[in-house]
């Protein structure tokens, strides 16, 4: 497999990233060179090996169904780039 | 006295018998941070607080910019986080208050700890203190090069892929990256949620013990840390080797290994020997590949990790002119392109490559079926060895500029480091030797899954038996 510029740009638009046109090519040759390095795994025959998601398998974690302290409505929003009425404000969606 | 130079368990026998304080020690550091920190940068800030000096440990310690400090700046030396002042403490942040541990600083690290060379920081480099032209590795770069350069007495780091135990090699000092699941990672920015453990830097390894009985233990907070009980860690440090069995893959030391780094390995074993440890030689053959399935897995995790990095609630906000998609995702696009740096975009977008439709079996499904393959080569040798040994990184320190426009051949320098965080085992780095020109190195030891202890007793019993660890960088 070889990346092409419209992959990158492609890739770029799933992962909500602008590229600007003058690192495209850059980034195409990086990406180009690690996919063709990483595409040895395909040497090896896997067909029958059960896939690893987590090194120390847990089965499903369950707590107590209790109210605790937690963070202040005020404290969350102590980070908020722009708050209004208790809420994150973001730019407008719908006209 | 240069409190400043001493470690953790030295500093403590002088706070009992009353020959220096708390307050000496962290005064004495902070000296020496205004001294040497010009030159090295290790921190991308000191902060403000003044130490309480109450609680058992009141050791100075330099905290990797990935960790929430209640009220501190902390960025993951990233734009797009600029500003974010997290509302509260990670679990082990807790856990160091309440040990009396006085923070002094935010420490530089690789953006979003993506590089092994703390080159991509968006605050620029820090600097190897044995040699100011070489890098400190990475990410955890400025927490090894603060404890190195004596600009803190502990440092904790975090490792995906070798962040603690490369730069703990690269500085000569002592970095354990836990069994996955032994701290908890409440509070650390996450990279790969499968692969991240967060861990000590430090100058010894009984300063290391202690630092792991601090940290160490179950956090309800985060549901893969494992509830078992935590040991004294210090029982481990015993002298003593003779009978142990000590693992030597014979792919570590393939071509590719620099050959100073290959003599003071050698020299080590032999040392090891010497002392009673039975050395087998034995076989990972899916090691090679490690490199390749931990940047398919670890950018696929990373690229879903950092899609909340979007301007919404935190961090950097673009305010695009104009409009070309709309006004939202056009903020998107804009905020993750001025905030993300070069490295984190690549692995971002790799990520998405890996896990996009039609790609996922081809890549993401087939790497994890290889890390299967690395797991079972491990407990393999596990049935018949205590530890496994190999060189930390095949060479040491490098230029500061050398990797940094080539990824590729950067990525190669985790090749040893890779395994451990694929089979979620514990691994430590401590030094052996240092190279013609001056520099550290590292050897590494992989252990049993909670086996932190063998991996102590054996580093506690080479350290005792040599002086490298005693070396200190003239600055």
């Amino acid at each position: 497999m070889s990346i092409s510029k419209e992959d990158v740009k492609y890739v770029a638009a799933l992962a909500r990233m602008d590229v600007p046109e003058d690192k495209l090519e850059g980034f195409t040759r990086n990406l180009g060179d690690i996919v063709h390095y990483v595409e040895q795994l395909q040497k090896l025959d896997v067909e029958h090996v059960k896939p690893t998601s987590h090194a120390v398998p847990v089965g499903n974690v369950f707590r107590q169904d209790v109210v605790k302290a937690s963070l202040t409505h005020n404290q969350a929003l102590s980070v908020a780039v722009e708050a209004k009425d208790g809420c994150f404000k973001v730019p407008l969606v719908i006209e | 006295m240069n409190l400043h130079s001493l470690t953790a368990h030295a500093l403590m026998d002088l706070y009992k018998s009353g020959k220096a304080s708390p307050k000496e020690a962290y005064e004495d550091v902070l000296n020496r941070i205004k001294a040497v920190e010009p030159k090295v940068k290790a921190y991308v800030r000191l902060v403000s607080q003044q130490p309480d000096y109450s609680g058992e440990f009141q050791i100075p310690i330099a905290v990797k910019d990935i960790l929430c400090v209640k009220g501190e700046e902390i960025t993951c030396a990233s734009h797009i986080l600029k500003g974010f002042h997290p509302p509260y403490d990670a679990g082990i942040i807790e856990k160091i208050k309440k040990s009396g541990g006085t923070i002094l600083g935010i420490a530089n690290m690789d953006e979003f700890a993506f590089g092994s060379s703390c080159e991509s920081s968006c605050y620029g480099p820090s600097y190897n203190p044995w040699d100011l032209a070489c890098v400190p590795g990475g990410s955890s770069g400025g927490s090894a090069a603060a404890v190195a350069a004596l600009e803190a007495t502990w440092a904790l780091g975090s490792d995906t892929g070798g962040s603690i135990r490369q730069p703990a090699s690269f500085c000569g000092i002592v970095g354990l990256k836990p069994t996955y699941g032994r701290v908890s990672r409440y509070g650390l920015i996450a990279f790969a949620s499968s692969l991240d453990q967060v861990g000590p830097l430090t100058r010894d390894v009984r300063d290391c013990a202690l630092l792991m009985n601090i940290i160490s233990g179950y956090d309800e907070r985060d549901s893969t840390s494992v509830n078992r009980p935590v040991p004294d860690y210090t029982k481990a440090l015993v002298n003593d080797v003779k009978g142990l069995k000590i693992g030597i893959p014979k792919e570590a030391f393939a071509d590719g290994l620099d050959a100073e780094v290959r003599r003071s390995l050698e020299n080590a074993v032999d040392l090891l020997k010497k002392l009673g440890g039975v050395v087998h030689e034995v076989s990972l053959p899916h090691t090679p590949y490690a490199v390749a399935t931990y940047y398919i897995v670890a950018t696929a995790e990373a690229s879903s990790n950092l899609a909340r990095f979007d301007g919404v609630r935190y961090g950097l906000r673009a305010r695009p002119a104009g409009l070309r998609k709309n006004a939202l995702v056009d903020m998107y696009e804009e905020t993750r392109a001025k905030g993300f740096g070069d490295e984190a975009k690549r692995r971002i977008m790799l990520g998405t490559y890996v896990l996009s439709s039609g790609y996922y079996d081809a890549y993401y499904l087939r790497a994890q079926k290889v890390r299967t393959l690395i797991k079972n080569d491990l407990d393999e040798v596990f049935k018949k060895c205590d530890v496994i040994l190999t060189p930390t990184c095949p060479t040491v320190a490098f230029k500061v500029g050398e990797k940094i426009s080539d990824p590729l051949s950067m990525y190669l320098s985790d090749i040893y480091t890779i395994p451990a965080n694929l089979a979620g085992i514990p691994s430590i780095s401590i030094p052996c030797g240092f190279s013609k020109s001056g520099l550290p190195i590292g050897l590494q030891l992989m252990g049993k899954a909670f086996d932190e202890e063998m991996l102590l007793r054996i580093s506690y019993t080479y350290e005792q038996n040599t002086q490298w660890h005693l070396k200190k960088p003239n600055l």
